[in-house]
Order: C-alpha cells, then structure tokens, then sequence
C-alpha cells in the first residue's frame, strides 16, 4: 500500500506539468498583441507606447518553452503572477475567495451525500414498486435541470417573490459588520466567524444567504449519488448472508440498516472524487448566478478575460485538489474493503 | 443480450417508453421547424427575428404565443429552431467525442504496456482540468461561435468514453471467443471490430446517451455565459441569457417575466431527461445484476 501511495505521488508532477502545459499552449494559441492587451484595462494606456516594445520587454514573443520556463520558475517560488481580473497577485485572490468557495462547497457536500445515500435506500427497499419509480424519475428530473436554470428560478421564486432568501453572502449591514475592526476574521468562513466572535445575527444572516446556492448545487448531484446507493443496495439485498440473515428471523429494519446499507456504500466512496470535480463546475455556474466572490466565479471570469495567470494557477491548484482527492479514495477504498489490493 | 431483446424491454419499460417518446417529439419538431415556425428568411432560418428593439421582454400574447425576450426576440422561434440547434450540437460533440474515446481506450487496452502507460496519463491530464473552466478558457481563445464550443467540448469531453471502453476492452480480451479468433489467426483489426467493440457496445451508448443531455447543458451554459452562441442565434442557451436582467421582475410583480426563463428552461430539461431516461432504463435492462 505505501508503495503504492509514492507511486501515484511520484505520478502527481507529471500530471500537474502535463495539465499546466496543456491550458499554457491553449494560451500560446493567442499571438503576443492578444495576450498583451489582457493587460490593458483603457485604451488610453496605450498612447505614446511602443507596443512591439512591451511586447519584448515582457517576453511575450519568446518561444513557448522560455515563457513557460519563466512561468514554472516563478511557480517553484511560489509566486503565481499577476492576476488583471482580480486586480492582486494569484496567491492573494485565491486566499481571498478560498472561504466562500469551501464554505458553500463543505454545506453542499452534506446535503447531497445523506439525501442520496437516503433516496438510494428508500428506492432500493421499494425496488420495483411504485416509491422506487417515483424516486427515480424525481432523481433523474434533478439531474436534467441545468444548475444556471434552477438558479434562475430559486432566485426568482425565494428571493424576487418571497424576499427569503437572497443572493451574495451577507447582507448590507452584515457586510459592514464583518468588515469593521470589532469583527475578527478567523477562517473567513462567515458562520464559523460569527460563532467565534459570539455574533449570531451574522450566523443567520450567513445561513440565510446560503441556502439557496447550497440546494442548486446539491440538486444535480443527489441522482447521482441515489442511483450509485441503489444498484449496490440492490446486489447486496441478494446475497446469500443477507438471505441467512433474513431467514434467521433478523428484523427487515436491522437487515437493511446493519447488514446491507454498510457494505452497499463502499461504492459510494469511490464517486466522491467524481463528484468534487462535478461540484466544482456547478460552483462556477451557482456563484455566478448567486454573486457569491468565491473561487467558481473567480475562475469563470478570468477564464473568459484571458487572464492567464490566474487561470494557470486555477488548474494548477484544482489539479493538485482532484489527484489528491482521488488518491485518498482509491486508498480509503481499499482500506474499507479488505478484499481490495492496491497494486 | 441480442440487440432486439434490448429495444423490445426499451418499448416495455414505461419509463424509456416516455424518454423515447420524448426524443421522439423532438425530433419532429427539429424536423418540421420550417412549418412549425416559417422563418422569415429561408438562408438564415437560425436568427430569431425581432419585433421591434424595445428593451422589456413582452409576456404571451398573439403573435408571439411564448411572448417575447430582451431584445423583442421571438422565443416561440427561438425555442423550435433551437431544437436543431441542440440536436446538432449533442449528435457531433458525442458522436466525435465518443468515436475519440472508443479509439483510445481500445488500442489503450487491446495493446497494454507503455502505449497504455502514456495514453492513460494523457487521459488522467485531460481529466484533471474542471471541464467547464477548461471549456470556457478553450472557446473564449477560439473566439466566440457554436463551432468552436463544439470544438472545446469535444477536446474535454472524450476521457469518461475512453477509459470505459478500456475497462470494457480488458475485461473481454481475456473471454476465450477472443483468444479462439487470434489463434485461428485473425488480425488485430478484424478482432478488434468484429469481436471486441461489437460486445462492448451496450455500455457505451448508455454512457452515450446520458452525454447527450449533459453537453447540451454545458453547451447551452456557455451560451448563457455569453461566449456560446452569436446573439440572436436559435440556441436554448442564449434564450435563458436574455433574461438575466428580469428575474427579479418589476412593479412588485417579481414573477412578471417568469416566461423569459421558464420556457427555454423547460425546452433544455425536457430534451435532457428524454435522454437521460433512455440512458437510465437501458441500464437497468442490461445490468445482469439488477435483473
């Protein structure tokens, strides 16, 4: 199992290289010009400028392996560059965003694990019957409607009709609240901060806002979560111990619940690396929509203004998130399931 | 499974039955789009024609039965010759993506060693990259257009095919029919497509079709996003983008424009529970373990 682990750690650069190198030559495909003017905000900058010497002065029409030389180099240094979009370097919007993101990222998760692990259950102690098929074109249903729709219309409902539930992460005085000297920014998690510094009108105020996004994230990926519990409960209802269990005259509930569900969720561990890239992409849609400044957002709008060195760094740190995620799944698996040998 | 047992249990089962249906009517509205909704100019039946260019979208009246988006843009129009547009766009990007996929994972598996060592790890490259931001990243580059979202949506959506292929390719490379064909000397290629890809068919067009729906989504995302479609295109995407300024209504009405993204909205996720029913009811027909 260790050799294993420092195989697929020794793997991880190379990976990470591999993906840097191909988002920098979908980069290179701009010419130097293109790639300069993501760096100019008003057309006034570029009066009395010599563009072909900026051009050379930052390198920008050096060959691709110098530029990308120059870019690793930094990395190694831990500097990622200049990110135009955010207005600050890499590392800063980063950990900037990095509370909203994990904050909506960390709710979601929980929602969407236990009420797919449930819905799976339900659906496979009711196989065939009528709960199983309602379930299941309910989950599918879910899994159809596009997050930046369901967004739309949770905004439009909670927030336009109803004034519930409103969009960004605080409100207003909230904002203030959280800003001012008093309030000190442990975790830039809103509501572990607003535990922490005993003010629990900025906890609610907190919740409140999150409750929206976290139910649109969560929407798509309770199918699928459901539809994995329920095609293992299903081959576990029919093994022989669970059939000895039952004959024995173990109670259905205590069959289910103990015997079963435990074995049937191992496949489960194994989607969740899966799923954090999925949510990730939902991330981007529903902070968009919901105008929460977390990472999701901050990715799609430096992706759509070229802002490469934010977009480098983006996949150069959600790479290094997924492998990581993957690996502690493969290895969690094999830990949870003796029968598996890592090899 | 012989393949006419399989549609058979599709027609039985009600649940694809009301995906097939669904497709079905789709495709009849994709099909009879110039009757349905004549365009007003034959060589450009794509662009939704305006009434007029006021701002505010108009709600259901004669004329315009699903009223009128941002821009005085038909949505009735846009909803039926979009149908096209959605087909078209999930019929090439999976049908390439798939063909990139099964391509791969089967010299990937059928051939082993280091051809399977470095064809992997580019798959694990493209798979580490979020595929929206690497979607998004790709189109903004090749600029603004449906080709070039198909483009950036082929580029990163072919991994899941390729490595179920290979895991589909290792498993059946071992059956003995296989080993029969390779000592009575048939060629690679004559095994690989007479005897490998025909028997592991059946999971690709489940993955397949439950791809169908989701590209349309990612696609029709990145309209709304703005780098999808040209404005004024026929594209489901584009018409939800529309009504990003009225989903809090007005006039203390705040459901005023709800026909702005309810109806496109609805177009998209009828198209993709259609597949995604099919998708789903073929697997359970084929899974041995759930029969």
């Amino acid at each position: 199992m260790i050799s294993y682990i420092v195989r697929r750690l020794l793997i991880l650069p190379i990976i990470l290289i591999g993906v840097t190198l191909l988002v920098f030559s979908m980069i290179m495909m701009l010419s130097p010009y293109q790639r300069l003017s993501t760096y100019v905000t008003d057309p006034s900058q570029l009066k009395n400028v010599d563009v072909d010497v900026l051009v050379s002065r930052y390198g920008l029409d050096d060959p691709w392996y110098e530029q990308y030389g120059r870019w690793i180099k930094g990395v190694a240094q831990g500097d990622l560059g200049w990110s135009e979009s955010a207005g600050a370097t890499v590392n800063q919007a980063f950990v900037d965003r990095f509370p909203a993101t994990a904050e909506l990222g960390i709710l979601a998760l929980l929602p969407v694990v236990l009420g797919g692990i449930i819905l799976g259950v339900f659906a496979s102690v009711h196989h065939n019957d009528i709960w199983d098929h309602v379930s299941r074109v309910l989950a599918i249903i879910g899994w159809s409607v596009p997050t930046f729709v369901f967004g739309l219309i949770m905004l439009m409902i909670f927030y336009g009709t109803l004034g519930w539930l409103p969009p960004s992460r605080l409100s207003g005085w909230g904002l203030e609240i959280v800003n001012s000297s008093a309030f000190i920014n442990y975790t830039g998690f809103f509501i572990l901060d607003g535990l922490l510094n005993g003010n629990l009108a900025i906890v609610g105020n907190a919740i409140r806002h999150l409750i929206a996004p976290v139910v649109t994230i969560s929407i798509l990926w309770w199918a699928f979560i459901m539809r994995i519990t329920r095609s293992s409960m299903l081959e576990i209802l029919r093994k022989d111990y669970i059939r000895t269990a039952r004959s024995k005259g173990v109670k259905e509930n205590v069959v289910v619940y103990k015997h079963a569900v435990r074995n049937a969720l191992i496949p489960v561990v194994t989607v969740a690396g899966r799923m954090v890239l999925g949510l990730l992409g939902g991330l981007v849609i529903t902070e968009t929509i919901f105008n929460i400044e977390g990472l999701g957002q901050f990715m799609a709008q430096a992706a759509q203004q070229l802002d490469y060195p934010a977009v480098l760094g983006g996949t150069l740190y959600f790479g290094f998130l997924l492998i990581v995620i993957n690996l502690c799944v493969d290895v969690s698996y094999a830990v949870i399931d003796p029968r598996i040998r890592l090899g | 499974m012989e393949w006419q047992e399989v549609v058979k249990r599709l027609f039985q089962n009600k649940i694809s039955l009301i995906g097939l249906l669904l497709v079905i009517a789709f495709a009849l509205i994709a099909i009879f789009a110039p009757w349905i909704a004549p365009p007003a100019d034959p060589r450009d039946p794509y662009m939704v024609p305006r009434d007029g260019w006021g701002f505010e979208p108009q709600p259901p009246a004669e004329g315009h039965i699903f009223g009128t988006a941002e821009g005085q843009y038909d949505i009735f129009y846009g909803i039926i010759w979009g149908t096209r547009t959605a087909f078209r766009i999930g019929f090439i990007i999976v049908g390439i993506s798939s063909f990139i996929g099964i391509f791969i994972g089967t010299i990937s598996a059928y051939y082993g060693g280091w051809l399977d060592e470095i064809l992997m790890r580019i798959t694990d490259i493209f798979m580490a990259i979020p595929f929206l931001i690497a979607a998004i990243v790709m189109t903004t580059i090749l600029g603004q257009g449906l080709r070039n979202v198909m483009i950036a949506l082929i580029t990163f959506g072919w991994m899941n095919t390729a490595r179920l292929m290979r895991s589909q390719v290792l498993a059946i490379k071992e059956e003995e029919f296989v080993m029969a064909a390779d000592a009575l000397g048939a060629s690679d290629l004559r095994i690989i497509f007479k005897h490998v890809i025909i028997n592991t068919i059946f999971p690709l067009v489940i993955e397949a079709s439950m791809r169908m729906g989701s590209m349309v989504i990612t696609a029709s995302t990145l309209s709304f996003l703005g780098i999808g479609a040209p404005q004024g295109y026929a594209d489901w995407g584009q018409m939800i983008s529309f009504a990003r300024n009225w989903i809090l209504g007005g006039e203390g009405n705040a459901i005023k424009y709800w026909y702005t993204v309810v109806i496109p909205g609805s177009a998209i996720t009828f198209f993709c529970l259609s597949w995604n029913l099919i998708g789903d009811a073929f697997r359970d027909i084929l899974d041995p373990k759930l029969q």
